[in-house]
């Protein structure tokens, strides 16, 4: 038995798919949904995969042939100091409160309590945030 | 009473009293405005935010045979080069023609401000002076002639809080809007912000010598929009965006450290530009300005869903209250967020007090002061008239 996390990320006209049905009908996989979240633009499930490593490697293959973005599970975010300006901008989005500006307005990252929604990683003008595989 | 001169007199011979512009609100609330007035002579202020009406002119010097730029890109991004034959200008917002958000006027100045080569190309018709019709070539910062920043509209004096009521997540300037009033950013950097510590525009003119990107530059103009006429609390503050600066400085002696390239999710490019500006504390008048802090400088909160150019409001937040990290708009509490770095703000007030405290950066009166009447007019659209357009 082997087991992979990933992020699903869906288009608009893929959200009334049932996906993950798919993958236990289809694939013989075992799905434990970790995140999702559903906007009306678009849809981010973080999926834990059991099963025959094959059958992993099937699932994904044809999930990405529906045109679902997958990408492996990141476990933290890192935040690249020499580009970061502290301006704010990703604590605007941040739902848990993980980056924060702290009392001298530097910016600071807490893992512990990041859920890694990645609402950040967009909202960065500078593009110094990046998931951790 | 004091003048530039008098203050300048002092910075020659090390003497002159320089602080920042929060360290003189602390002063302020501790002795009072009148000690302010008595014994500081120079307060430094600072800003550090995105500022998309900013861009660059280059003179590039002549290929051999020469050529009369007509289009011209630079990294793929265009340039305006309708002017002499190898002048052009880099708007900040202009977008790559190949990579489009990744990249634009923004991060090219940027990289020329880092010393990076980029790539040159241009398509022109052919003279008889002019004869090439193309060119392809790499240029950096210090192969070329000159390169200036010439930034129409700098250092917004106040600007909204925005705030989205709608049900979706809005990309703006101001950021990522989440739905529902689920957070409001604002971006002046409060009380260390220059058109904020001088309200009436008494010393900040024409001419006055400025930190711009690390360098000494200089306020070229008033800036585009510039809006004196601004509703003004009791302090003489404006409640919303105010007075601009129009802004010129020499980008060979800039810093990356503090001009920088920007994106922002959905909307485009921009540039994060560093501002500092000297503030001579001449009178009790101009001591009484320096220290108004920021739990007396208020901002309008702008909702951001309504797609038209008035957009409604919901009341007046100090920036002590902004900065706290919650106000409470349309009776719920929400998360707060700044745009503009005010650490990076902060910075740029300190060294442009070194500048001074060292006699390396004297003040300079303005030549002129900025338009005290105009105001801010809408763009009204009116059908072109038939003979107006040429055949």
């Amino acid at each position: 038995m082997a087991q992979q996390r990933v992020v699903l990320t869906f288009q608009r006209w893929q959200l009334d798919q049932p996906i993950t049905y798919r993958l236990v009908k289809d694939f013989d996989l075992v799905t434990n949904i970790l995140q999702a979240k559903v906007t009306p633009d678009e849809g981010r499930m973080s999926l834990e995969l059991s099963g025959l490593e094959q059958n992993i490697e099937q699932g994904i293959k044809w999930l990405k042939e529906q045109q679902v973005i997958v990408y492996p599970l990141a476990t933290g975010l890192s935040v690249e100091k020499d580009s970061c300006v502290d301006c704010g901008a990703c604590t605007a989005v941040c739902p848990t409160g993980a980056l924060e500006l702290n009392r001298d307005w530097t910016l600071a990252y807490e893992e512990d309590k990041c859920i890694l929604c990645l609402a950040c990683v967009p909202a960065c003008p500078v593009r110094a945030i990046r998931e951790r595989e | 009473m004091k003048t530039c001169e008098e203050i300048n007199e002092k910075i020659r011979k090390g003497q002159a009293v320089v602080l920042t512009a929060e360290e003189v609100v602390a002063l302020g609330r501790e002795k009072g405005v009148k000690h302010v007035a008595e014994t500081v002579d120079v307060v430094t202020t600072g800003t550090f935010g995105p500022m998309c009406s900013s861009g660059a002119f280059l003179n590039f010097g002549h290929s051999d045979p020469p050529i009369k730029m007509q289009k011209v890109w630079i990294n793929d991004v265009p340039v305006f080069a309708g002017l002499a034959a190898v002048d052009a200008y880099i708007g900040a917002t202009e977008l790559s023609e190949k990579v489009g958000f990744d990249y634009g006027g923004g991060h090219l100045i940027e990289d020329l401000i880092a010393g990076k080569t980029v790539t040159l190309r241009a398509v022109s018709y052919g003279t008889d002076c002019y004869p090439r019709r193309e060119i392809e070539t790499e240029i950096s910062l210090e192969s070329i002639n000159q390169a200036f920043l010439f930034n129409p509209r700098n250092a917004y004096q106040n600007y909204n809080i925005a705030v989205n009521s709608s049900d979706r997540a809005l990309n703006t300037y101001m950021g990522i809007l989440l739905p529902n009033f689920g957070n409001a950013t604002y971006s002046t950097s409060g009380e260390l912000s220059p058109l904020l510590n001088d309200p009436l525009y008494r010393t900040i003119g024409i001419g006055t010598k400025i930190f711009l990107g690390g360098a000494q530059g200089f306020v070229a103009w008033e800036g585009t929009q510039h809006n004196p006429k601004q509703a003004r609390g009791d302090n003489g503050l404006p409640l919303a965006p105010a007075g601009t600066l129009s802004l010129i400085g020499d980008m060979k002696s800039m810093s990356t450290r503090y001009i920088r390239g920007a994106y922002y999710y959905k909307y485009g490019i921009s540039l994060f530009v560093g501002v500092g500006i000297p503030i001579p504390v001449l009178d009790e008048e101009m001591a009484r300005f320096v220290c108004t802090g920021n739990d007396e400088i208020f901002a309008t909160a702008v909702d951001y869903s309504v797609e038209a150019r008035a957009k409604p409001s919901f009341g007046r937040f100090s920036y002590a209250e902004l900065r706290s990290g919650r106000i409470t708009v349309n009776g719920k509490e929400i998360q707060t967020a700044p745009l503009s770095s005010l650490k990076r703000a902060r910075e740029i007030a300190g060294v442009l007090k070194g500048w001074i405290e060292d006699g390396q950066f004297t003040l300079t009166a303005p030549v002129r002061p900025l338009a005290g009447d105009w105001s801010f007019k809408p763009l009204n659209i009116v059908p072109p008239k038939a003979e107006a357009v040429s055949s």
